[in-house]
């Protein structure tokens, strides 16, 4: 519990809620992330030119934090202490997995999980307590394998 | 063009989000999913002020006859639960659980120049459009334009 931060998490929390609200009251969208990623590789898409600039706000605004003086220095990407060979192979096959799950399941943590409960919609209520369950069955699993 | 800007804008709100609340680091967020070890959860806070938001807002804003931009919401409309929903729930699950990164950080943490993100990044769009190509193959109809999310 040491690496607990429940105000900075509240804080970001409301911010990506803002986020959607303007994203549904100003353009009528939803802001799921897979959502918009999902519409530029669609062909016949007209509207790519917001799509990739929201794409592209997520990268300006990450920045931003770290240019405002935020604390990235303990960003870690190999949670599990893999080698360098496995930790690369888990990256890849993992965007294969996220990538590929979010857009057969329709959403991910910000289309079901975030507006989808704020619609009170049943379908993102199964699809956000079936990630979030998974995903912790996968890390109990890895946890078990490498003795962590 | 008013369209692009609000994307941007709200593209940049949210990626600080992600930032601020520490979602962007997968160290913190596998933590969150570590139920069973030595469990942080904080990101708890982050889904709750998030959820809290959209859930006091949505129903208000979407009873307005339209976005302020004009045209339709569009918003998804199903209520049935399918293997399609339920099957992609559990593939990402599985991705997210290996790795602690779903899509939105993903992207945000490209800003930190880390090129094993963007190999990340890159494996996301090919899984992404594989599943795309997937439905488009098994069915006669393409496949709907608004997802859930």
């Amino acid at each position: 519990m040491e690496n607990f931060t429940p105000i900075g998490a509240l804080l970001g929390g409301l911010l990506i809620g803002l986020s959607a609200v303007i994203m549904l009251a100003v353009m009528g969208r939803i802001a799921g992330i897979s959502g918009i990623l999902g519409g530029m590789l669609t062909l016949k898409t007209p509207d790519r030119a917001w799509r990739l600039l929201f794409l592209f706000g997520l990268i300006v605004g990450a920045g931003l934090f770290a240019v405002l003086g935020g604390n990235v220095s303990e960003i870690n990407i190999n949670p599990f202490e893999f080698s360098e060979s496995t930790q690369t192979i888990m990256l890849v096959l993992g965007g294969l997995l996220v990538g590929f799950g979010t857009q057969m399941g329709s959403g991910c943590t910000s289309g079901h999980g975030v507006c989808g409960l704020g619609r009170f919609s049943r379908r993102s209520l199964v699809a956000t307590v079936t990630f979030f369950g998974t995903a912790a069955l996968v890390v109990a699993v890895i946890r078990l394998g490498t003795g962590g | 063009m008013m369209a692009q800007l609000v994307a941007l804008i709200s593209g940049i709100i949210f990626g600080l989000g992600l930032a601020v609340s520490g979602m962007v680091n997968p160290a913190k967020v596998i933590g969150f999913l570590d139920v069973t070890g030595d469990w942080d959860p904080s990101l708890a806070f982050v889904m709750g002020g998030a959820v809290v938001t959209t859930a006091l807002t949505f129903r208000f804003v979407l009873k307005w006859p339209g976005p302020l931009l004009g045209g339709a919401f569009q918003v998804p409309s199903r209520q049935d639960l399918d293997m399609r929903l339920l099957g992609g729930a559990v593939i990402f699950g599985a991705g997210w659980g290996i790795s602690g990164l779903c899509p939105g950080p993903a992207f945000a943490s490209l800003a930190y120049l880390d090129p094993k993100m963007a190999l990340f990044v890159l494996a996301l769009i090919a899984g992404s459009y594989l599943a795309r190509l997937n439905i488009f193959s098994r069915s006669s109809t393409p496949p709907p334009v608004t997802a859930d999310g």
